[in-house]
């Protein structure tokens, strides 16, 4: 019982610099509770990226802790893979594997890292497919498809695995904006069904309907945090109304 | 008027001129060429001799070429991801291996590693330098040479691949190899296909070489019928019309299965 209440993710003054100069993260704590949806929001550069990208070590940090799920991340994670299979990603330019069919892109992992057996994994990958809205595609190559149908195959790749926790890095932004409402409604749809997602978007509209928490990040801080009322509505920070003020323009 | 109307229509008759620039007449030569050749051989019984002669190396030539090539490529492949890897002992091991070999003049490396570097590794293991036949230390030689530069083929195939590609796959729990394997070899390997071929080509004619280890390839049986019988002009232009229908051949199947893939893709 303890642990079902901990946060399943934990993060600690968490510092990330590139070389010397960069410093894309100047101490972020962060928690999130199971079952939650938190969506960063922050102007380009401030770091939303490196934030997600620390959370299944795709980024290593330089300084400060994160825990997922009761573990902690460091670099010496002999384990790290099966920390991340745990952990589903979803890409801005969602990298889906273009040698291999819609089916196979879905069935790779789980077959290599989950150990399934061909039956088994494409059964699985014909569900996650169909909760995507695109089972017709299955045999299909990514480059025939458009690219909200491409991202939502990387949704359905990733949710095979049956992870814990979802991060998306702007899943809409490479999208025409007639492709984005099928992608967002996917996402709904596992906020819903309460998975723990950590999304970084410019779709506002998303937010206020999806989010359990706003998080707004500016130059490698967490500038302030809360539901999306108090930061979309009643913002207390300057640079926090600014930046809302420049995105509603739009 | 009459200034627009000519934009709009383009010329459609190419000049005769033209069609005569563009026609592949060293094709024309080549073929020629092989025409010829067979011609002599088939009226000049001196021709003839020589082609029967050297033909028999031709079995020497290709094993020596196949067995190489498909050493070489081994070795290039783990060179080539040794070249991208992030351990520091494998990567700077590549990094040597490469730069050792192509530093070194093909004939004297096939020199140094047939009486020097067999010699020392089968002693290494307790076997007697004399006893690693001729034959094998050219195919060594040849394997090692090709693998530095197929090395430099497979790490350039394998940084054409997006980097989202590797963060997708470990973002999915495979490991580094796992990703490697079955995500950015399959497709590395496919954009480096030409060159991979083009260098099979390559290493027909530097099979030749190893003519120098008495290795009988068509180089060498070549030699010896010309040395015996003075037909210098007839063994050398058998030997020169032989190399170049193989390589003609392979050419021509690397450039029809480039262009197949090229078909294949989207
Ligand atoms: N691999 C890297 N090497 C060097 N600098 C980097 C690297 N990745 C990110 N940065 C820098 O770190 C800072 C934060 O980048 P990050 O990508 O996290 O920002 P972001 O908030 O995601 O921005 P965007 O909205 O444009 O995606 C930026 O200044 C960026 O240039
Ligand atoms: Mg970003």
């Amino acid at each position: 019982m303890p642990v079902a209440s901990k946060p399943i993710i934990e993060i600690k003054s968490l510092h990330k610099t590139f070389g010397k100069d960069v410093h894309a993260l100047r101490g972020v704590d962060l928690l999130v509770e199971r079952g939650k949806v938190v969506v960063i929001v922050g102007p380009s550069g401030s770091g939303k990226s490196t934030l997600l990208r620390c959370i299944n070590h795709l980024e290593v940090e330089t300084h400060g802790e994160v825990w997922v799920d009761g573990k902690r991340l460091n670099e010496k994670n002999k384990d790290i893979d099966e920390i991340r299979a745990e952990i589903g990603m979803v890409f801005q330019l969602f990298n889906l594997f273009p040698h291999l069919t819609v089916l196979e892109n879905i069935m790779l992992a789980q077959r290599v890292v989950r150990g399934r057996g061909k039956a088994e994994a494409e059964e699985v990958a014909k569900k996650q497919l169909e909760r995507v809205g695109i089972s017709e595609k299955a045999h299909s190559f990514p480059a025939q498809l458009s690219g909200g149908q491409q991202q939502r195959v990387a949704i359905a790749r990733a949710l095979a695995m049956n992870p814990k926790i979802m991060l998306f890095d702007e899943p809409t932004s490479a999208l025409d904006p007639e492709m984005i409402k099928e992608v967002l409604d996917v996402m709904l749809d596992l906020a819903k069904d309460g998975m723990t997602m950590i999304v970084v978007t410019h779709e506002m509209g998303f937010a206020r309907v999806a989010a359990d928490q706003v998080i707004f990040m500016d130059q490698g801080l967490v500038v302030e945090q809360g539901t999306p009322q108090q930061i979309f509505n009643n913002p207390t920070q300057d640079r926090t109304k600014l930046f809302l003020s420049q995105i509603l323009q739009h | 008027m009459t200034k627009a109307a000519s934009k709009e229509t383009p010329l459609i008759v190419e000049s005769l001129w033209d069609r005569l620039a563009r026609f592949p007449w060293w094709l024309v030569a080549i073929i020629l060429v092989l025409i010829g050749s067979a011609y002599f051989v088939a009226t000049n019984e001196s021709y003839q001799a020589s082609l029967l002669f050297i033909v028999q190396g031709i079995s020497i030539t290709v094993q020596t070429t196949l067995y190489a090539y498909a050493l070489a490529l081994v070795i290039g492949l783990i060179m080539g991801l040794g070249r991208v890897s992030r351990n520091v002992i494998f990567s700077n091991i590549a990094r040597f291996y490469v730069e050792v070999v192509r530093g070194i003049p093909m004939l004297v490396l096939i020199f140094y590693i047939a009486f020097v570097a067999v010699v020392d590794f089968a002693g290494f293991f307790g076997v007697a330098g004399r006893d690693v036949p001729m034959n094998v230390r050219a195919i060594i030689a040849l394997a090692v040479t090709y693998g530095a530069f197929l090395a430099e083929i497979f790490r350039a195939g394998i940084q054409s691949i997006d980097r989202g590609q590797m963060e997708a796959a470990r973002s999915l729990g495979m490991s580094y190899t796992k990703a490697m394997r079955y995500v950015i070899l399959p497709q590395a390997i496919r954009n480096v296909l030409p060159a991979l071929g083009n260098d099979f080509v390559a290493m027909l004619k530097d099979s030749s070489l190893v003519s120098v280890l008495a290795v009988r390839d068509i180089t060498q049986v070549a030699r010896l019928h010309a040395g015996s019988t003075f037909r210098f002009r007839e063994a050398y232009t058998v030997l020169a019309v032989l190399y170049l229908s193989m390589t003609l051949v392979l050419s021509a199947l690397v450039q029809w299965l480039e262009r197949r893939l090229h078909a294949g893709r989207k």
